[in-house]
């Protein structure tokens, strides 16, 4: 099952939104296929009737109230890192090819 | 030896107006310069460093108690939101990012007087176990240059074996921590999961995501951990801390500690194995009761965590769009072109390696055989320590199954780096606490002991280190 084909990496690799060359996509096929044939091992684990954890020290559902909080922050200082900024929002490229 | 005190002692120190803030700042800020060639450090905050020193001095001077860590230097990952200086992940991805906010790790130890000097490097993003994986520089090994110094926290541990901070702080995801400290030579603590808050640092795989604390003691981490640990409203893991976590004291008699045999199995280095028992030997004869244990699920925890922790990666790492942090590529037509674009140019080969495996084990179809697979035999491991925990006090075993590697050894097969996370990775899916404590060297080259305790016994487990430093001495 683990041996990808190269469909298989385009196929992860538009998934992921990453565009890989023609050596990357050789390499990772070949990278990907021995990691997850490593992984595979675990298909033979018996688990009888265990269920999956999530959350390892027994936390469930910490909440507050919905109430808004003064941290402080200016919206100009969270926005500096943005590359592109117009009217205090964050502009991208048109949607539609 | 040290230019360093005890954490505690320089704190008392400062407070005491016997050293001054500003000469430590600057004595960290000269070691790092000094010592720039071994690429520990990616830039440093000298400018905020130097006027909190200042103020911190001005403060005492009038007679004010500044906090526990009075004037003590320290050095964060550059994984650490950090005012001062930019926070990067030693990643192309973030380079230029100023944080709006400090983590609050960060935010603790400035409220006790603590001071950031400077940023260490590390594997972008801490994915992988050497620093090889940053995207900017390779850390040298302060043993053996042309050795890594271990990874992820590569950066951190080279910076506290030069001895440029009283300590540095880490993370600790799989061995991220711990790992470097028995390649580098110094302690590296992993805390049960929640302990210390995460809020500010760049996230990597939020189930076992952890704050490391690297020093030269085991009481100077206890120093470090109890300004940091308990619950913090910013991140919703965080559990209540158990106790005062400083002046720790163990009696060794009567303790049970565990040497697992899974970790003294073929593929660890007989080195190191032999430096593992001399060191279980002297604890026995200090008085503890040490016993072989078997927790058989554990040669498959390296499998789980290589399904759990790319997907949490794949997942963690979508906000890198090219949209919202410093990198993008601006060339783009539409936005579609845009995120592919800028993530093909920005993440390194590691990160598209784990990100496309998580896609890969999320993906329809995949997601039980994988992904769901991997989270129940989480929980057959869980249930082995518990029940393990149950006969003993502790657990012991090698931290890596080999001294610090060749730059370059592994950098050409991802699936044998993955390798030599073998013996760390349990810990964090497990959520307990465990540690690195230096045994010895093998060859010029430092070897870690690693001990764990249950969940919340962390001061314990520090107590427990505390008497292996003193016996290995």
């Amino acid at each position: 099952m683990a041996k990808l084909t190269r469909e298989d990496v385009l196929k992860l690799a538009r998934l992921a939104r990453l565009e890989l060359s023609d050596d990357e996509i050789e390499r990772y096929r070949a990278e990907l296929s021995d990691i997850l044939q490593y992984v595979e091992q675990l298909q033979n684990v018996d688990v009888d009737d265990l269920q999956p954890t999530n959350q390892v020290t027994g936390l469930t559902n910490v909440m507050r109230p919905d109430e808004i909080e003064d941290y402080g922050y200016l919206p100009e200082a969270l926005l500096e890192n943005v590359p592109h900024v117009k009217d205090h929002q964050i502009q991208v490229k048109r949607v539609l090819g | 030896m040290s230019q360093w005190l005890p954490v505690a002692d320089l704190a008392a120190q400062v407070q005491a107006g016997t050293l001054k803030a500003a000469d430590l700042v600057e004595q960290a800020l000269k070691t790092i310069a000094a010592k720039a060639d071994y690429n520990a450090i990616i830039a440093t905050t000298e400018g905020r460093a130097r006027d909190r020193a200042k103020d911190i001095d001005e403060r005492i001077a009038a007679g004010e108690q500044v906090g526990r860590l009075a004037g003590v230097p320290f050095i964060a990952k550059d994984n650490f939101l950090v005012f001062g200086a930019e926070t990067t992940a030693a990643s192309n991805m973030l380079r230029g990012f100023e944080a709006p906010y400090q983590a609050t790790a960060i935010e603790r130890l400035e409220a006790e007087g603590a001071i950031c000097v400077a940023k260490a490097n590390l594997d972008a993003y801490g994915h992988g176990g050497s620093t090889e994986n940053s995207d900017f520089m390779i850390t040298k090994n302060p043993h053996d240059k042309t050795r890594v110094p271990g990874g992820s926290s590569g950066g951190s541990s080279a910076a506290v074996v030069l001895d440029m901070a009283p300590f540095a702080l880490g993370t600790d995801t799989g061995g991220s921590s711990r790992q470097p400290a028995s390649f580098s030579g110094c302690v590296g603590f992993k805390p049960t999961y929640g302990l210390i808050s995460r809020s500010g640092v760049v996230a990597m795989a939020s189930s076992t995501d952890t704050i490391g604390t690297l020093a030269r003691s085991a009481n100077d981490v206890a120093a470090v951990v109890n300004v940091m640990a308990g619950r913090d409203d910013l991140d919703a893991t965080t559990i209540d801390r158990q106790t005062d976590y400083t002046d720790l004291k163990l009696d060794l008699k009567g303790k049970k500690v565990g040497l697992i045999k899974e970790y003294m199995a073929e593929g660890i280095d007989a080195g190191v194995k032999q430096q593992i028992r001399t060191a279980l030997d002297k604890l026995a004869a200090a008085g503890a009761e040490v016993v072989e244990v078997s927790l058989p699920s554990l040669p498959m925890a390296l499998a789980v965590y290589y399904i759990l922790v790319p997907a949490e990666i794949s997942s963690n790492l979508s906000r890198y769009d090219g949209q919202r942090y410093p990198y993008s590529y601006d060339a783009a037509k539409t936005l579609d072109e845009s995120y592919k674009q800028s993530r093909s140019r920005g993440f390194g080969n590691e990160a598209k390696r784990r990100i496309m495996v998580g896609t890969y084990v999320l993906s329809s179809g995949y997601y039980d055989a994988y992904y769901k697979k991997a989270q129940t035999v989480r929980t057959k491991l869980i249930k082995e320590f518990e029940a393990m925990f149950k006969q003993v006090d502790f657990l012991a075993g090698p931290v890596a199954p080999t001294p610090a590697f060749k730059i370059g050894q592994n950098s050409n097969d991802p699936l044998q780096m993955y390798l030599a996370d073998v013996l760390t990775v349990a810990a964090n899916l497990v959520g307990v606490p465990a540690i690195s404590a230096p045994a010895g060297e093998i060859d010029g080259l430092p070897v870690g002991l690693q001990l764990m305790a249950p969940q919340k016994a962390d001061r314990e487990l520090l107590a427990l280190a505390k008497q292996a430093e003193a016996l290995l001495a």
